[in-house]
């Protein structure tokens, strides 16, 4: 059992730390280290030391990659380590505050500084910063031992924590200098010049396992979910069925709380059920608090509530679908364009032959294992504030925290804990704000923990989609124009991935035309790369075929693909031996994808139950230029989790709505892929290219569907135009 | 009061007998490496050994073990020694980790009664166990691994 009662101030910890303290501050241009004294000079530092060296040589690495199983948490310390030569079996590593002004990156879409770990972004956005941070601390390191040894530190060298002096042997361990060294005002500059080039990585791009392995086979590892206060009570909450979001991401300050507010509801009856404690009202719905969870959840579960109308009342997906086709063919429907090329009505005009493709996608449920949940303890006073939670955006839950109990985000401490799955999920801190509350009322330390079918009835989903793609080629059959429409709910959530700057297409014109229903939505793996990709390849390979090319030199012929994308489909096509003959009864398909910078082109091989309906992947490939590989195990292992999560989502899932309730409640109706469903192979393989790092977790996830698609085609003559491609939809598309 | 043996160890819970057995052991007595993932048998995180036999805590009745061994993944090896947990490690099969419990016990349960199973006997053993991350490769090499090894 783990109880955790801390509290101890930040200045203490650095008052207290002996050794050498690097903290950090934040310049124009990212994350900096500065000295402890500096640190210490500045008012209302609460500022923890990014790197600090113990005098026994133990060397404490403060990591903002929060790890959902991704590997990032291990990555950017890793980062560090690499370029301060310390010797990797000394680093320890422990999760940076949630304070993004300290620990934050440069939003690259906006001036602020964030901790969101989504996009799978976290290396890609940390690495030049990081490599930096550490060069500076090898440099003082230096510095300390040459004054030392009275000796021009541009003669020493390092060895793994240890510096060196070539002229006559003489060595210190960074433990050693960390006894009497001193860090200047003002650090050392580091020219990125001066970094290590990449024949010289010690840890970048080696065999370096996981920090956190050994902690997930015995059950030690600290999720949320497993967090013990002194004295806490347990909150089980019942929301509105019928969703009432905002356009757009989610967000509980745009909602309007009176509209959805539970009006009545059976409160003697639930307060007198065993353990009660209280049944606290929240904007959109009840929480039971009780002293066991058990007790909490009975008692959620024998809520009767009448609720307010809310704004996805009446709301049924299937009949929305149809009537984004309606909003597709109305000229006066709203458009927001998203890529305006060349002359496309010229080239649509000119053409020797036009082409045109409709397809659907559905909802989509993150169905991260662990359900959302999460700790708060308020102080008696109310000024004191501690979260524990497993979050992709720590700074996000803090603020969220604060703004629910009006209180400056300084007076809320978050601890990060290990997250089962986040999946785009966990960065908004709602469930968060939602325990403050309820801990408020109660007046004690709270557990929350939302049941499987309120994770599902609450979800916020990627969204579903119409799209149409039309495209004209010229008469040697080169594509001269692309127009491609999107049409649905979720705003920037719908058009991820709708770009193809992986082609060359002159002549482009790609439109948003929204609609809101006030569904509740949000980024899921990739999100709106999953129905784009799926839609764009599937109408590319219709191209090809319709042409009789090969459909990957179709993409280089006649889509003008980039060098890039012709490398990794190059690659692709040797690792799959992609011309070869496939077993009776199999089909292959192949489809590209770009992600956070990467790019990728996989293939699958399928074959079909023609009697279920059922598709059988037996074998997977992808090639992916990743820029270098910082961590080549873990990175593996986002892309195999990828493939799975795609495969997973492409032929099982599906979220359905009716009457503005979600249909689905738990595993038996909302079906995950389970290991019988596993391809007999897996081949990753990364494009050997020198290039910064791009991000890695989601580039496995959005060429299933086309890949998929491609290869049904082959086998069946038939196109799957509706994501997923469940049993039922591929018996009524063999039929057509 | 229901009491059993947990991890070699005699526990009393004062809970109703009603209460789920995954409650009792995570909140009650505090073990928390057992995971509440659906709480209605669908996903396997859970999954904890009674008198040998792997079965899902959130559908059993903390009364219904009363003089029973439970064996959770905290009693399944001192210091993670099971040839499974170092299979694991070896594999590098956890991601977000959230499931592994379950798997592992899962797993042990199979290769208790079949020392060397098929690759199709492990697929048909763990099919009922969700890990969302897609670790089943790793999750069958690590078994596959565990079988030869030990």
């Amino acid at each position: 059992m783990t109880i955790i009662d801390r509290d101890i101030s930040r200045r203490g910890v650095i008052a207290g730390l002996g050794g050498m303290a690097f903290c950090i501050a934040v310049g124009n241009d990212g994350v900096r280290l500065m000295s402890q004294a500096r640190a210490n000079a500045l008012a209302n530092a609460a500022i923890n030391p990014w790197v600090r060296i113990a005098a026994d040589g133990t060397i404490t690495i403060l990591s903002a990659g929060a790890e959902m199983g991704q590997g990032s948490m291990t990555s950017l310390p890793l980062i560090v380590a690499e370029e301060m030569d310390a010797d990797w079996s000394k680093v320890a590593i422990e999760w940076t505050p949630a304070d993004a002004k300290v620990y934050g990156y440069k939003d690259p879409f906006g001036t602020e500084n964030l901790m969101w770990i989504v996009g799978s972004r976290a290396v890609q956005l940390y690495f030049t910063q990081l490599r930096i941070a550490g060069a500076q601390v090898r440099k003082v390191l230096i510095a300390n031992a040459a004054q030392k040894w009275g000796v021009d530190a541009a003669t020493l060298k390092t060895e793994p924590s240890v510096v060196v002096n070539p002229a006559n042997g003489a060595r210190l361990s960074y433990g050693e200098i960390a006894a009497f060294g001193t860090i200047p005002p003002t650090l050392p500059a580091v020219d990125p010049k001066e970094l290590r080039e990449r024949k010289d990585f010690r840890l970048i791009g080696k065999s370096v396992p996981r920090r956190d392995t050994p902690s997930k086979v015995n059950g030690t590892a600290q999720y949320a979910i497993d967090v013990k206060l002194p004295g806490m009570v347990y909150a089980s909450t019942l929301h509105s069925p019928v969703h009432n979001a905002h356009p757009g991401i989610w967000d509980a300050g745009k909602q309007d709380p009176s509209a959805i507010a539970p009006e009545s509801w059976n409160d003697a009856e639930v307060r007198a059920m065993r353990g009660v404690i209280a049944v606290v009202k929240l904007a959109n719905g009840l929480a039971v608090v009780a002293d066991h969870f058990e007790n909490a959840k009975a008692g959620r579960d024998a809520l009767k509530v009448t609720w307010r109308k809310a704004k996805a009342e009446g709301f049924n997906s299937d009949r929305a679908l149809e009537d984004y086709v309606k909003v597709h063919a109305d000229p006066n429907a709203q458009a927001v364009k998203l890529e305006q090329k060349g002359d496309v009505a010229a080239a649509f005009a000119a053409a020797a032959k036009t082409y045109h493709a409709e397809f659907r996608s559905d909802y989509g449920y993150h169905a991260q294992m662990e359900p959302l949940n999460a700790v708060v303890r308020i102080n008696d006073a109310g000024g004191k504030v501690e979260v524990w939670e497993g979050s992709q955006a720590p700074d996000e839950t803090r603020k969220a925290v604060a703004k629910a109990l009006g209180l400056p985000p300084e007076q809320v401490d978050f601890h990060q804990c290990y997250m089962g799955g986040g999946f785009g999920r966990r960065s908004l801190g709602d469930y968060a704000a939602e325990c403050a509350l309820i801990a408020k009322e109660v007046r004690r330390p709270v557990k929350l923990i939302w049941t499987r079918e309120e994770d599902i009835a609450q979800g916020m989903f990627r969204p579903q989609s119409f799209q149409c793609l039309e495209a004209a080629t010229d008469a040697s059959g080169k594509v001269t124009g692309w127009k491609h429409c999107v049409v649905g709910d979720g705003e920037f959530l719908l058009i991820t991935g709708i770009k193809i700057p992986y082609y060359g297409v002159p002549n482009q014109a790609i439109e948003r035309r929204g609609v809101s229903h006030g569904i509740k939505l949000k980024h899921w793996r990739a999100v709106g790369h999953v129905f784009n990709t799926f839609a764009i390849e599937s109408f590319v390979d219709q191209m090809a075929v319709d042409q009789g090319m090969d459909p990957i030199e179709f993409r280089f012929e006649r889509m003008g693909a980039t060098p890039k994308a012709r490398k990794v489909f190059e690659t692709l096509a040797q690792m799959s031996d992609y011309k070869a003959k496939r077993p009776e009864g199999r089909a292959i398909g192949i489809s590209i994808t770009e992600r956070s910078g990467s790019l990728g082109a996989g293939a699958v091989e399928i074959s079909l139950d023609r009697a279920s309906g059922k598709i059988r992947v037996h074998k997977v490939w992808v090639a992916v230029d990743g820029g270098v590989i910082v961590q080549p195990g873990a990175a593996q292992a986002n892309v195999e989790s990828g493939i799975l999560y795609g495969l997973s989502s492409v032929l099982h899932e599906r979220i359905t709505i009716s009457d503005g309730a979600v249909q689905q409640s738990n595993f038996h109706d909302y079906n995950l892929m389970r290991m019988s469903d596993l391809p007999e192979e897996l081949n990753v393989k990364f494009v050997d290219v020198d290039t910064r790092p791009t991000g890695l977790g989601e580039i496995g996830n959005p060429f299933i569907a086309g890949a998929i698609s491609n290869a049904f085609y082959r086998l069946t003559g038939k196109r799957l135009r509706h994501l997923p491609f469940t049993p039922e939809r591929v018996l009524e598309t063999l039929k057509a | 009061m229901v009491s059993f043996t947990l991890n070699k160890r005699q526990v009393s819970v004062d809970a109703d007998p009603s209460t789920p057995l995954l409650w009792a052991i995570r909140d009650h007595v505090g073990l928390t490496g057992t995971k509440y993932g659906c709480g209605a048998g669908l996903c396997g995180a859970c999954t904890i050994h009674i008198d040998g036999t792997a079965q899902r805590s959130c559908q059993i009745d903390v009364g219904s073990v009363a003089g029973k061994t439970v064996v959770t993944i905290e009693g399944l090896s001192p210091s993670s020694s099971h040839p499974l947990q170092k299979a694991w490690v070896v594999e590098e099969v956890p991601q977000c980790g959230y499931c592994q419990s379950g798997q592992i016990m899962k797993a042990a349960e199979l290769l208790a009664k079949n020392p060397k199973p098929s690759r199709a006997e492990i697929i048909t053993h763990m099919d009922g166990n969700i890990c969302r991350c897609g670790t089943y490769h790793r999750i069958i090499a690590a078994i596959e691994r565990a079988a030869r090894e030990a």
